[in-house]
């Protein structure tokens, strides 16, 4: 039987629908509205320190040339969530991508790569003004947890004390439906951008010493992810600190886990961790710890751009930020988190991390 | 050929002569250099020193030339300076004089031209007309004296105009072979046929009567020229059939049969009615040079300057002649011969400012619109669009002339002469020597390179070192066929296809040196969708005629194959040749906006079954309805907006010029003219401009599908490795906002102009301009 939410979401591919047939009845050529999900229409609300998405709308329509593909694929994922809701399934995104994929005339196909169809479920959502959860749909389960926490996933209790050293796999999906949170002494959250220094600082045995829960997210952030940060972060009220490369795109790993991404504004009130800290690397840690220069990297002019381009975003408009880009640009150089172990094996957990923590040397 | 009226004193006609001894004076003839040696000299003189002759000695030298001898020198300048010329002059000669003949007489023309091959290189041009014969006594001159004929001296339209071009012919056979010229006349059923064979006396500019017999005749009364030359018979361009194929499309009244070495072709008549005659008319005083307007009011035997004027020139009356002379300040009354020159420099001065009607349009006879459109449709029966134009009288010279363009576009035009239906094994009307490898002698195919010869022998499937003398019918099908397809391929690229015609004779060779040419490589030929190199012809499947109607067509030179660059004449057939190219242009832009809608519909169609089972899926509701909802949708979304609208007479009228009403159209010209406008080419030079716009509007009018603007994308998350994760906005297009519905022209057909839309295809029954 599907539950109330379903129910919603059902109604609301309806409506939309019904919408078109109506326009097409009215021989109207059949429209949809759909929220612009770009940089144009995301407007940085410093108050809650989020992205958020604006009102700009796009308009979709059938009988346009250039739009006819997409409005039909638009109703084809409709259409196959409206499945998913009646039989009560979730499938991942690239399950959908093969449900919907058909060939048309002409060897065309409905959709030819994931990288189609993804975009396409995202227009949905914001078109419907649902979740991509709430449609039933996932995508494939990425990063690990360990830490002092236990955690129900799925009516199963899992002590994230006693994970081994594969750590324990954030699902996709971490609604409370889904996840609850069971007994948890830790002071604070430890996002890791990679999965290696995860792995040394699971080894060292760190969140026992240090009494926290550890995550890596390999690479940027997962919807998963960042949901379950948010619901620790706000739930269990803890703080949240991230451990990224020292450069462009670690700190807007940082970025996204803040303040949302560009691309899925609309979800930032559900993913966001305002008050998430940055603790390194910091362009200014090479100096402070003194890091060899032989483990730095020079800046391509690709970094350059990116670490211009972010200094312009509202968002990192504050001195501290400014000042930190800054440095990075000057000195030319970036660092990766494993630099560190230049200094030592160990050094990032008995030194390093410590240290920083202590000084409550990090950025907000 | 009862045209040539007597104008040269009588000669005696019984005189013959002896081949052998032309062909001596021939020697004889010959306009020696001066001798440099003195003292060979005979009068007794002696040179002065450092002088190589003197004035008496080399008086002794000279002498006159006739016209004869001179033409005999100088072949090129009638047309005869090549073998396979020759014979392509000596058949336009014959058909030029059968036609006007004919004409003049009221006979629908009915020609035979029949090329025999003789013995070594001789051929033998024969051709046979349903004319009103020529009298007895005139046929030795007609064709044995140069510079002999009716038209030299009336200002009025018609095919040839010296009286040299047929002599010439025959003296050119004559020189070439040492025959005479063969000519069988009938005048009436009553009377006898007469067989002369002349020989022209190059000395004398005096025929000479070889036989003089009377035979028999097939038809009633007709004449029949018989010629024969050194020459070669060429096919493809420049061919006999081409020629004739383009005189058929130039004179839709006339039957033209055609026996030639390589077959037989029929060119059945369009019209079963003459054309108007041409009358005879005065100069009209536009245009007229200074020193012909002085030697016009000094022969005049009018007493006054007034009635000089009236007299001499067309369309001056009595009021208009007082304007010219008040303008002029030289009274009315004036003895014309004692004007001094400053006084007719005055007049002459003054004629432009006074207004004065057309020249009488009924001297010069368009083919017609109707007839052109026609004659080119029989030849050219696979192009997808035809349209013509007749321009108004228009004056060059104080002589009025006429332009008339039509145009052939599209489908797979084959050329004017349909070669493949010829039944002998040649490509492009190339016969090959069976000797050669099939490589070497596809060489010799127009343009064709060695690479390009492998080329097409690889793809026919044909080997290369085969010699054509093996080819099977088969193989040499295949070639034929291969080379067709590649040739249609070129077709694209390959400029359009060129009929000059002057007076209703088409202009084959100096084409470059044409004023026709030049008029239509001075049009912008992409305002109208066509593609044009700079400065170049206009390429593609392309068929252009102009034809010049005029009392005297000012050719470059006396073979007559290009016409002089007259501003006015070139100024009248851009505006002619706009004119088509207007409807060209509408027709393509229209064609391209049906060829659009077309694309659209099959795009929606793609996808209109994806989207009914998504929809039913959804709604729980019958497929097959919605998919017959959306199919519905479709069509008013697409080509319906089209397809519904009717072509607007009214633009349809915009684009004639008042003037042309009246004055134009298949003949039936008015005779009472129209106020005269010299310039006559603004307000059509502006409405031209018009069209223009209004084609580049059409290529607009395309739905912009994305406005891609990349500044407002996210380039950002492209290196997050979550490739299954929100963040990957490649898709920058679908983010984009689109313009609305409303402001695009896609789906609101009437944004453009309701005034330029025309029917699509142009029903050349339908608009008849009689």
């Amino acid at each position: 039987m599907m539950n109330k939410k379903s129910k919603r979401v059902k109604f609301l591919i309806n409506q939309m629908a019904e919408t078109t047939l109506k326009e097409l009845e009215l021989q109207k050529n059949p429209l949809l509205t759909i929220p612009v999900r770009a940089l144009s229409n995301t407007v940085f609300n410093e108050e809650e320190g989020m992205l958020k998405m604006g009102d700009s709308t796009q308009e979709r329509l059938f009988f346009h040339q250039g739009m006819a593909k997409k409005f039909m694929q638009t109703f084809l994922v409709a259409s196959a969530c409206t499945e998913l809701l009646e039989v009560d399934k979730t499938t991942s995104i690239r399950d959908l991508f093969y449900m919907t994929k058909h060939t048309l005339s002409k060897g065309e196909n409905t959709f030819d790569e994931q990288d189609e169809s993804d975009p396409i479920i995202e227009d949905l959502e914001v078109c419907l003004g649902t979740l991509r959860e709430d449609l039933h749909l996932f995508a494939s389960n990425k990063g690990t947890m360990v830490g002092n926490i236990t955690v129900v996933d799925a009516g199963d209790t899992i002590n994230c004390r006693r994970v081994g050293s594969g750590g324990w796999g954030i699902p996709s999906i971490v609604e409370d439906h889904v996840i609850k949170f069971g007994k948890t002494e830790a002071d604070f959250i430890l996002l890791v951008e990679k999965d290696a220094v995860w792995r040394r600082l699971n080894e060292d045995k760190f969140w026992k010493t240090h009494n926290c829960i550890m995550l890596q997210s390999g690479g940027q952030t997962s919807r998963g992810v960042r949901r379950l940060i948010r619901r620790m972060h706000e739930e269990l009220g803890l703080p949240v600190y991230v451990l990224v490369d020292n450069d462009p795109w670690g700190l807007y790993i940082y970025s996204v886990l803040k303040q949302g991404s560009i691309n899925l504004a609309y979800d930032s009130i559900r993913m966001a961790v305002p008050k998430a800290r940055f603790i390194g690397l910091s362009s200014f840690d090479r100096e402070a710890f003194d890091l060899p220069d032989v483990v730095t990297i020079s800046l391509n002019k690709k970094d350059e751009a990116r670490a211009r381009q972010m200094m312009e975003y509202p968002w990192f408009a504050d001195k501290k930020w400014q000042r930190e880009m800054k440095k990075m640009l000057d000195s030319r150089v970036k660092l990766e988190l494993e630099a560190l172990s230049a200094r030592g094996i160990s050094f990032i957990t008995d030194i390093y991390l410590p240290q920083k923590l202590n000084n409550d040397d990090y950025l907000d | 050929m009862t045209d040539k009226e007597i104008i040269l004193d009588r000669d005696d006609l019984d005189d013959t002569v002896d081949i052998e001894e032309i062909a001596g004076d021939d020697e004889e003839t010959e306009v020696e250099e001066p001798v440099d040696d003195s003292d060979s000299d005979d009068d007794g003189g002696v040179t002065p020193p450092g002088r190589r002759s003197r004035a008496e000695k080399m008086a002794t030298k000279q002498r006159s030339i006739s016209i004869s001898e001179f033409f005999a020198k100088n072949k090129q300048l009638l047309g005869f300076d090549s073998p396979a010329r020759a014979v392509m002059t000596t058949v336009k000669e014959a058909v030029d004089n059968a036609l006007d003949a004919c004409e003049e007489a009221g006979i629908l023309p009915e020609l035979h031209v029949t090329i025999e091959n003789l013995e070594d290189d001789k051929l033998r041009v024969t051709t046979l007309d349903n004319g009103p014969g020529i009298v007895k006594k005139q046929i030795p001159k007609i064709f044995g004296q140069l510079l002999y004929g009716s038209k030299f001296h009336s200002l009025k339209q018609s095919r040839g105009q010296q009286g040299i071009g047929i002599s010439a012919a025959g003296m050119y056979g004559q020189l070439t072979t040492g025959r005479p010229v063969c000519i069988i006349s009938r005048t009436a059923p009553d009377k006898p046929a007469h067989l002369f064979e002349l020989v022209l006396d190059l000395k004398s500019n005096r025929p000479r009567v070889v036989t003089d017999t009377e035979v028999e005749f097939p038809h009633d009364h007709g004449t029949s020229v018989s010629i024969d030359i050194v020459g070669v018979y060429k096919s493809g361009r420049h061919s006999i059939d081409e020629y004739l194929a383009q005189t058929a499309v130039a004179n839709p009244h006339a039957a033209i049969y055609y026996d030639g070495p390589r077959g037989s072709l029929v060119f059945p008549r369009v019209s079963e009615q003459l054309p108007p005659e041409a009358q005879e008319i005065r100069p009209h005083p536009y245009g007229v040079e200074l020193g012909m307007l002085m030697k016009i009011l000094r022969e005049t035997s009018a007493r006054t300057l007034s009635g000089a004027l009236q007299h001499e020139f067309s369309r001056v009356t009595p009021n208009v002649a007082q304007k010219i002379c008040e303008e002029a300040g030289v009274p009315i009354s004036r003895a014309p011969k004692r004007l001094k020159g400053e006084e007719i420099e005055a007049i002459h001065k003054a004629i432009p400012k006074v207004k004065i009607m057309a020249p009488s349009a009924t001297a010069i006879v368009p083919i017609g619109e109707r007839l052109m459109r026609r004659g080119l449709a029989r030849e050219i029966s696979d192009a997808e669009f035809y349209i013509s134009k007749s321009r108004p009288p228009s004056v060059y010279k104080g002589n009025p002339f006429l332009v008339e363009v039509a145009l052939a576009y599209g489908g797979e035009l084959k050329g004017i002469v349909d070669t493949s239906e010829m039944d002998d094994r040649s490509i492009a009307g190339i016969e090959f020597d069976e000797e050669k490898t099939v490589a070497a002698a596809l060489l010799e195919l127009p343009g064709f390179t060695r690479k390009k010869a492998g080329e097409l022998a690889d793809k026919a499937g044909v080997a290369r070192r085969m010699r054509v003398k093996k080819l099977t019918d088969d193989e040499f099908e295949a070639l034929r066929v291969t080379y067709n397809e590649m040739s249609r391929k070129e077709a694209k690229s390959s400029p359009a296809q060129i009929i000059r015609l002057a007076n209703r004779v088409p202009l084959l060779y100096q084409q470059k040196a044409c004023a026709i040419s030049r008029a239509i490589m001075d049009i912008n030929w992409r305002r109208y969708g066509i593609t044009q190199p700079k400065g170049g012809f206009p390429q593609g499947a392309l068929v252009i005629i102009v034809h010049l109607a005029s009392v005297w067509v000012p050719f470059t030179s006396e073979s007559k194959e290009a016409v002089a660059h007259y501003n006015e004449i070139i100024s009248e057939m851009k505006l002619a040749i706009q004119l088509c190219a207007r409807e060209l242009g509408n027709y393509l832009q229209k064609k391209d906006k049906l060829r659009a809608a077309r694309e659209r519909k099959d795009i929606f169609a793609r996808y209109t079954g994806e989207l009914a089972r998504a929809i039913s899926n959804i709604t729980g509701k019958d497929a097959v309805k919605i998919q017959e909802l959306i199919e519905t949708a479709t069509e008013r979304y697409t080509i319906a907006n089209f397809e519904t609208e009717k072509p607007d007479m009214e633009a349809e009228e915009a684009y004639q010029t008042p003037k042309k009403s009246k004055s134009t159209g298949d003949g039936e010209d008015d005779a009472s003219g129209d106020e005269w406008d010299t310039d006559g080419n603004g307000a059509d030079a502006d409405t031209d401009d018009q069209a223009g716009e209004a084609v580049e509007e059409g290529v607009d009018d395309q739905p912009d599908d994305d406005p891609g603007d990349g500044e407002d994308t996210d380039p950002d998350d492209d290196e997050s490795g979550a490739a299954d994760e929100d963040d990957s906005d490649g898709d920058d297009s679908d983010l984009t906002p689109e313009p609305s519905a409303a402001s695009r022209g896609s789906l609101a057909p009437k944004s453009h102009g309701k005034k330029r839309q025309q029917s699509l295809f142009f029903d050349f029954e339908g608009d008849d301009d009689e």
